[in-house]
């Protein structure tokens, strides 16, 4: 096991018999998939709906090129300077010389997470400008110095406690746990933010290929301060994120608003499509965007998975997902968390170090059955293994299993087995639950089932 | 085809590793049903395991190893019968997967076709509900996940139990939440799985029921381990075994 999986497996321990985390996390997301239920319900046909956009994904991914193609042209027809980066290092490089060039001091964003995969913050704070979160679960999550804990919920692992704790000490505010004051108490600090900001920038939702336009969905109006005030926006966007059709987003975006927070239709859909034009009243005087490949090419050559690019990051395979609802979101250790990060993080950060991911899941099949476009989840995670297995296999795992197909296949060994067992269960006591026990990992917690004085098939050829 | 008044057939179960070893009853118990419906019940001996263990791990030759014993021994049966969700789903689910772009990618069809799991089999096939069965109990049901997702099974066991005289099913609020087994992974991640199954233990306890049912008895394995460690006074019962009870 590699330094990053041990990482992985001692944060899982720690969380895990953290019984006020569990609390907390089995309770929002309890709440959460009523929420979402209700708002399913409002669909005629949940399922076509899920069919629907799967196909139009589908679609998408499939024809990247062409669909890039239109966007960008649309995008530059009006104005928009287009930057194309196949590296995480390329896209902090382009971003940050925008700023540099434009000797900005201090940048707003709003909520991206491919700004987090390619931790464009640190990059920017070494060139010495400052860089604010103005979402709300952004902003409480940048304050602690930490990693957002989920792809749409940054900082549900918080109480309202801990959030006025932070603010006391951070933002010398007067305790509270009024929602509302504490909302307020972060709103005042930010409008300074938003005023003094020389460049904004935002992430996307989707970007739409027929009238390149960048479409991007929040709940507080932070991003529309973002790319209204600031003189320079600059939006960051995987690849992956085109829609064909204006008319998609009638479907996705109640569908995203649904799974992803429990909404029949998110606070704000704004759609941007390009800088200030002549006439114009407000906007910002200067619009880049920044498509990034970052390995997601890589993805789309494997036939097997490409439909992982399908993921509109609505986080909804998180919130069904019994590992992330118990190890939660920092223990991943990585941007994407939850079942989709298991599935795409080995293809953007490399199969070696991140597979541990995929073993870390009871293939229960939540989260497939929870994608709203239809990735096939848990799958991708067998596949991986396979992937995994094949390419480094652990060698005695493979000797086991090379042992265990004569051993299962054969009438007479496995008769022989299962009385060897009988005599082995005899002498278990006097190991059990010790470092010395085989067993050790399962009668840590667990007591071992007992094997039948009679089995089965020593039952059947008796009868016979 | 064969003249055959009663509609009888021969049904050939492929009894999993563990219910072999550490379950019999739950064999016995189906044994029991289909012979008591009238039909003829095989058991193959030879193989004792579906592959999924090396299949789950990543280690897909070695599964195949396995498995082909399988799909050899079942080539002729008429229905393949497990007791086991999760071993129903690597049958009809993954050995199409599995022995895809091999010699045995047709076998691997053919199987997947012809195997039910239990509570499927019963209702689906034979189109029997009422066995006749009493189990004076408050239960809750644990839905398999691999039964649940992999195979659709949600009202088949439901049906059964409804028919149960003396049965009153009780839902829990995490009925389809898994219980953290995931076999190998039980192992590999102790602390994960655990934390999954005393979330699935709690909610089972709210109903204040008797047994936590199922149809797969690795799910039930799992829980039943939980509830030894905290002495709690829950039981775990296979769906097969309550319904070959009168």
């Amino acid at each position: 096991m590699n330094a990053i999986a041990h990482q992985f497996k001692d944060q899982a321990t720690r969380v895990t018999s953290d019984l006020r985390h569990r609390e907390l996390i089995q309770t929002a997301l309890g709440k959460y998939s009523i929420k979402r239920d209700e708002k399913i319900a409002l669909f005629k046909d949940w399922q076509g709906a899920r069919q629907k956009a799967s196909e139009i994904k589908w679609n998408a991914v499939n024809h990247l090129d062409e669909y890039l193609v239109e966007f960008t042209s649309k995008l530059e027809a009006r104005g928009t300077i287009v930057h194309w980066a196949s590296t995480a290092g390329h896209a902090r490089e382009i971003i940050t010389g925008i700023v540099k060039a434009k000797n900005a001091s201090s940048v707003i964003k709003s909520k991206s997470m491919t700004s987090e995969e390619i931790h464009l913050n640190d990059a920017l704070e070494k060139e010495g400008v400052e860089v604010v979160e103005s979402d709300l679960g952004e902003f409480i999550v940048q304050l602690r110095h930490e990693a957002p804990y989920h792809i749409v919920f940054p900082a549900m692992h918080l109480t309202r406690g801990d959030i006025s704790e932070l603010f006391t000490r951070e933002l010398k505010s007067a305790p509270t746990s009024s929602p509302e004051e504490l909302t307020m108490i972060a709103r005042r600090v930010l409008r300074q933010k938003y005023v003094r900001a020389d460049v904004g920038i935002t992430g996307a939702n989707f970007a739409i290929a027929e009238t390149g336009m960048i479409s991007i969905t929040e709940n507080e109006g932070n991003a529309r301060l973002t790319a209204a005030l600031p003189k320079v926006m600059i939006t960051l966007i995987g690849i992956e994120k085109v829609l064909p059709k204006l008319e998609d987003l009638a479907l996705f975006l109640p569908m995203l608003a649904t799974v992803g927070a429990g909404q029949a239709i998110s606070g704000y859909n704004t759609l941007y499509g390009g800088p200030r034009q002549k006439g114009e009243a407000d906007g910002p005087e200067e619009f880049h965007v920044v498509l990034m490949d970052n390995q997601r090419t890589a993805l789309l050559a494997d036939a097997e998975q490409r439909d992982a690019l399908h993921c509109i990051r609505c986080g909804a395979c998180l919130n069904v997902c019994p590992i992330y609802r118990n190890v939660g979101g920092h223990t991943y250790g990585t941007t994407y968390c939850g079942p989709i990060g298991a599935v795409i993080t080995p293809h953007l950060r490399g199969l070696k170090d991140w597979k541990h991911l995929s073993y870390a899941s009871s293939l229960c099949g939540g989260c497939t059955e929870a994608c709203p476009v239809k990735i096939n989840l848990h799958h991708h995670l067998l596949q991986t293994r396979r992937n995994s297995g094949s390419k480094n296999p652990v060698w005695w795992q493979k000797i086991a299993f090379k042992l265990f197909a004569p051993v299962a296949n054969g009438r007479f060994l496995w008769a022989m087995v299962t009385r060897l067992g009988r005599v082995g269960q005899m002498f278990h006591p006097l190991v059990k639950g010790t470092r010395l026990d085989p067993a050790y990992a399962w009668t840590k917690t667990r007591e071992v089932p007992k094997i039948a004085p009679q089995s089965f098939k020593e039952w059947w050829r008796q009868r016979k | 085809m064969e003249w055959n008044p009663f509609n009888t057939m021969t049904v050939s179960l492929f009894i999993p590793c563990f219910i072999d070893m550490c379950f019999p009853k739950v064999g016995i118990s189906m044994v029991q049903i289909l012979e008591k419906l009238g039909h003829k019940v095989k058991c193959p001996e030879a193989p004792a395991c579906c592959g999924q263990p090396a299949f789950n791990t990543g280690y897909w030759n070695e599964s195949r190893d396995t498995a082909i014993k399988v799909i050899e021994q079942y080539k002729d049966a008429e229905v393949v019968v497990i007791a086991s969700g999760s071993c129903g789903a690597m049958l009809k689910v993954m050995y199409p997967d599995l022995f895809a772009q091999t010699r045995h990618a047709e076998a691997a069809k053919a199987m997947a076709a012809k195997c039910f799991e239990f509570s499927s089999f019963l209702v689906n096939r034979l189109g029997v509900s009422d066995l006749g069965s009493r189990f004076p109990a408050r239960v809750t049901f644990h839905d398999g996940c691999h039964g649940l997702r992999e195979l659709k099974i949600k009202r088949e066991p439901r049906v059964l139990m409804e028919k149960v005289k003396g049965l009153q099913l009780v839902e829990m609020d995490a009925s389809e939440v898994c219980c953290g087994f995931g076999g190998t992974f039980s192992a590999k991640f102790p602390m994960i799985s655990t934390a999954m199954g005393e979330v699935k233990c709690d909610s089972a306890k709210a109903t204040q029921a008797e047994y936590i049912v199922s149809n797969d008895s690795s799910c039930l394995m799992h829980i039943q381990g939980l509830l030894d460690r905290r002495g709690s006074k829950l039981k775990t019962i296979h769906l097969a075994e309550i319904l070959a009870q009168s």
